[in-house]
């Protein structure tokens, strides 16, 4: 396996433990504030140090991660499961669906998913539920781009016409055919997304729009060491180095995953 | 070129009104009445109404759409409920501080990444190479916002050389320009390190063609034949990232903005938010999805002036 693959599926992999065991295990409670402990260096009791009310900073992180990864993994559910149909429908149907489609496509690439975070909050509040749709709308076009593009290479080629001639309906070799195809294709978009999408929350998070006290999220955890950066660096280093971690991780799995499932790419090394 | 120019500008056209009207849908037409939310649920039903009757709400929903779209046109954008100025001059003030932000981040981002992807491209598979693409991988998966507070701590209050937040005003153009360099920087270097890997795999390809072969036979050392002949063709996936990048860097400005306490577009509208101006939040909204349509149309233009051959397709 290639090194890149292998710190990759490390890096990522260590996210998902931490979020994982999150749920059943924490070094500290993250609801407990202990004034007395605030903004300690990282020691034996708390590893990566404390903030400014006292919590254990490695415990945020761990409750952090699964904001961060439930976020993005939602978003890329999202993303996935109205893009996907709208791309097989534009590459089935060329002509009005194609082109509606396409257009509807062009006009959500037109609000950057912070802008429609900031329409969403702006009418319903901010909390980490609009964080998610607002991330999962701007993951639908891309979603939908990147299938169609696949599909419709698919439909020029011979065993498809055949399928054709054998009686199969546009909607059925869609689903028997092309998708399974472009399944690959699919994975590692996924994999992109998903890695985009644990940036926007943090994003959306640190300026408010995101995830509320008390869920502990990465993002939020920046916007509040920010006053005290100067006071207590490490409060500001570690999410920041999680979320860097987490993100270059997947982005590596994406790349090797990419390389491992291309048999094209695999010849050409 | 000219019908590919009308073709490109009736679908600026089309794309600005349909986002006009998914803005006009969200701010003004679900939450119901917009006054009422405006005020909150204790306000006495005849202040409601009296700001109801201000701010033209009492119109049919296709009327006040109209109203709106032209005032956005004529660059009357109504008044700010919670400043009680025109929104276009709290906008026009805000712009004169982002828009120069975004546009020295992507300034900045080209300059980093052309010299970086030429390299890595030249030096393929070499030391040079795994360097370039080790560094863009870390680079594409910092967030913007904790690097700017990585870059004030070094270069704010430790090293003094920038200040770690505010914004003086253009009155002395150079204070202005050293309080936006810190912001401008931690926007442009991520975005650089995507661009100079599209700019390393665009000139790859490009060098395997048979005309870099050519002019390699007729006597240009590997250098020229990159700069004057793989460079140029490998502009159109660039332009395609550059004119993305523009909407991740004017969308990146506005939380970087908070990081530096910089009065831009981004503090505008998230005090909008908090204090529920729903005037504000729309325009602003607006403004931003024009300025990234818009750029889109540019690109689109670009690569018509890059490649002839999309200019014959059309």
């Amino acid at each position: 396996m290639r090194p890149g693959l292998v710190i990759g599926i490390a890096l990522a992999g260590l996210a998902l433990a931490a979020a994982l065991l999150s749920l059943v295990w924490t070094p500290y409670d993250v609801t407990a504030l202990a004034i007395s402990q605030k903004l300690q260096a990282p020691s034996a009791a708390h590893w990566l140090g404390t903030d400014h009310f006292g919590r254990d900073i490695a415990a945020m992180l761990m409750v952090g991660a699964r904001t961060s990864l439930a976020v993005a993994l939602v978003a890329v559910g999202i993303g996935m499961g109205l893009g996907v149909p709208l791309g097989l429908l534009a590459a089935a149907k060329p002509g009005w669906a194609d082109e509606l489609t396409m257009r509807g496509n062009d006009l959500v690439f037109a609000f950057p998913s912070l802008v429609i975070a900031i329409l969403i909050t702006a009418v319903f509040g901010p909390s980490a539920i609009n964080a998610i749709i607002a991330i999962g709308i701007f993951n639908i076009p891309v979603f939908a781009r990147v299938t169609r593009g696949g599909a419709l290479s698919l439909w020029t080629l011979d065993y498809i016409r055949a399928a054709q001639v054998a009686g199969k309906g546009r909607a059925r070799i869609s689903l028997e055919h092309i998708l399974p195809n472009i399944a690959n294709l699919l994975i590692v978009q996924g994999t992109i997304q998903f890695s985009l999408g644990i940036l926007a929350e943090a994003g959306l998070s640190y300026v408010g729009l995101g995830a509320q006290p008390p869920l502990p999220s990465w993002g939020r955890m920046l916007a509040e060491a920010q006053t005290m950066v100067t006071l207590a660096p490490h409060v500001a280093i570690f999410p920041g180095l999680a979320i860097v971690a987490t993100v270059l991780g997947l982005n590596l799995l994406g790349d090797g995953l990419r390389d491992a499932l291309d048999p094209r790419l695999r010849r050409a090394r | 070129m000219l019908r590919y120019l009308l073709k490109r500008l009736l679908s600026l056209v089309a794309s600005l009104l349909a986002a006009s009207l998914v803005i006009f849908a969200v701010i003004e037409v679900i939450p119901g009445d917009p006054a009422a939310y405006m005020l909150g649920m204790n306000a006495a039903p005849d202040t409601v109404a009296a700001l109801r009757e201000s701010l033209g709400l009492n119109g049919a929903l296709p009327v006040r759409y109209l109203r709106w779209i032209s005032g956005m046109i004529t660059g009357d954008f109504g008044i700010s409920y919670t400043y009680k100025v025109p929104v276009a001059d709290l906008v026009a003030a805000r712009l004169l501080i982002s828009l120069p932000l975004t546009v020295l981040a992507l300034v900045l981002s080209t300059a980093i990444a052309l010299p970086i992807g030429l390299l890595a491209a030249a030096r393929r598979g070499r030391a040079a190479d795994y360097a370039v693409m080790g560094g863009t991988q870390l680079g594409i998966a910092v967030p913007n916002f904790w690097f700017a507070m990585l870059l004030v701590l070094a270069f704010a209050l430790n090293w003094r050389i920038f200040p770690a937040g505010g914004f003086p005003g253009w009155a002395d153009p150079l204070a202005g320009l050293r309080a936006l360099t810190l912001p401008a920087v931690a926007l442009a270097l991520p975005q650089a390190a995507i661009l100079a890997r599209v700019l390393r795999s665009a000139l790859i390809e490009t060098l395997g063609q048979d005309y870099i072969r050519t002019a390699r036979a007729k006597g240009l050392s590997g250098a020229q034949a990159l700069t004057r002949h793989a460079l140029r063709n490998a502009l159109i996936p660039v332009l395609t990232i550059l004119g993305m990048q523009f909407s991740f860097l004017l969308a990146g400005a506005i939380i970087i903005e908070n990081v530096f306490y910089i009065p831009g577009l981004g503090r505008l509208i998230f005090q909008a938010i908090t204090q529920r101006d729903l005037i504000v939040v729309e325009s602003v909204v607006m403004i931003l999805v024009f300025a990234v349509i818009l750029v889109t149309f540019l690109t689109d233009l670009a690569y018509a002036a890059v490649d002839p051959r999309l200019r014959a397709r059309a």
